[in-house]
């Protein structure tokens, strides 16, 4: 069963990045095998929609589920529509956050736990 | 001449500027005042004009039909704002995302994608007295306003004088509403907010290569940074205003400087001139 972590860095002692649409990478990891993957998050750099960017790169993975701090509305509806299961509030390191999910820590979501642009720091008006 | 006011910082008095410029200027020629600071439009309260038509503002957005797509993805993959996700067997369209720029339905190799019109604003125009007005106002929860500010500035007389309060800040919105000027009235107040903004302004202005002057306002109570700053950049401040209650007073019941104290009008008449002067010398004598 694969599921895909937002990761810091590239390996399984990464931190869980708290922003899903503008991690730095997305950790792949086949929980049976503990074997990974590690790729850089297409989004990170997007002028816009980087939630929906990132969500499209691994949509076509046969992912099971997507482990995240947090995702927002639009990432949340790529990941929806192609049958994966979002879990937010992860943190800690990846090997850490396998554990808990192994053991049923985590419950999915059913919808996206925070707004459009959450991972972008705050910022005055602009457009 | 298309006179733009802006300011970089927000509340140093654009639309002071903007609306009794427009008052002073009545009777001299066509004068057209265009709001173009759609998230907060405010000009009408000072102008109170007759509104006599409206339009909505239209953004083109895509329609794909899933029956002809082949899901190629090729839309997704040109789309800058990632407005449209391509995988597996889905496509999906965010359509306040979408700036309209058509590359999506233009690129379809199947030309499965249509564009259909998603409402972001409206625009009114109308007239006081005898200044002929328009305005735009963007959707609450939209984002982009260039959309909009573009339509209001469809709508700029060919001829006469046309001054176009700008939105604050330096960012599209502003850029939408001041290109093509040819010239910039940058509104200011002495204060390390005022100037900071007032220098990301002055950056803005040389890069589109519109001209400058400065509009001091609340004036006499600070350090004169404000003016160093404009002496080291060679951009004349043509106007100060006075941190004055009585303005500040009428102001907060919709009177701008022009009617609640007319002894200013002959002020914005000189600014006018001042202007006009730079602008007519800059023609004869293109610097770039």
């Amino acid at each position: 069963m694969k599921i895909a972590f937002s990761a810091a860095g590239a390996d399984l002692d990464a931190q869980v990045d708290p922003r899903f649409g503008r991690c730095q990478y997305f950790v792949i990891v086949d929980t049976d095998t503990m074997e990974f993957e590690a790729a850089p998050n297409s989004g990170a750099t997007a002028g816009g929609g980087a939630g929906i960017a990132a969500a499209q790169q691994i949509a076509g993975k046969g992912l099971e589920a997507v482990l995240t701090g947090n995702c927002g509305p639009n990432a949340f509806d790529v990941l929806k529509a192609a049958g994966i299961k979002v879990f937010t509030g992860v943190s800690g390191s990846i090997k850490e956050a396998i554990e808990s999910y192994k053991a049923g820590k985590f419950q999915s979501t059913a919808q996206p736990n925070v707004s459009a642009h959450s991972g972008m720091g705050r910022g005055r008006r602009k457009g | 001449m298309i006179l733009s006011v802006a300011s970089g910082k927000g509340g140093t008095g654009k639309t002071l500027i903007a609306t009794s410029l427009a008052l002073s200027l009545k009777g001299r020629g066509k004068v057209q005042l265009l709001d173009c600071d759609v998230e907060e439009p405010n000009a009408h309260i000072f102008l109170k004009p007759v509104i006599s038509g409206s339009e909505e503002v239209l953004i083109p957005v895509p329609h794909v039909d899933e029956n002809t797509c082949t899901r190629c993805g090729k839309c997704a993959e040109v789309c800058a704002y990632h407005a449209i996700a391509v995988f597996g067997e889905y496509v999906l369209t965010f359509p306040e995302l979408c700036h309209g720029c058509g590359a999506c339905s233009y690129l379809c190799p199947e030309k499965a994608i249509s564009e259909e019109g998603r409402e972001s604003g409206i625009v009114e125009w109308g007239h006081s007295d005898t200044i002929e007005f328009a305005h735009g106002r963007l959707n609450i929860g939209e984002a982009m306003a260039p959309p909009v500010i573009r339509k209001v500035k469809e709508l700029a007389h060919d001829n006469g004088t046309i001054i176009i309060d700008a939105p604050p800040g330096t960012s599209c919105p502003v850029v939408e509403s001041v290109r093509g000027s040819d010239f910039c009235l940058l509104v200011t107040e002495p204060t390390p907010f005022g100037l900071n903004d007032l220098e990301l302004a002055v950056e803005t202005m040389k890069e589109l290569d519109i001209p400058c002057g400065i509009v001091l306002n609340r004036a006499g109570f600070s350090d004169d940074k404000v003016e160093a700053y404009c002496r080291k950049e060679n951009i004349p401040i043509l106007l100060t205003i006075p941190l004055d209650t009585e303005i500040a007073r009428l102001y907060s019941r919709g009177v701008t400087l022009a009617e609640g104290l007319p002894e200013w009008r002959e002020g914005f008449v000189e600014l006018y001139g001042k202007i006009w002067e730079i602008v007519d010398e800059r023609s004869r004598c293109p610097q770039r």
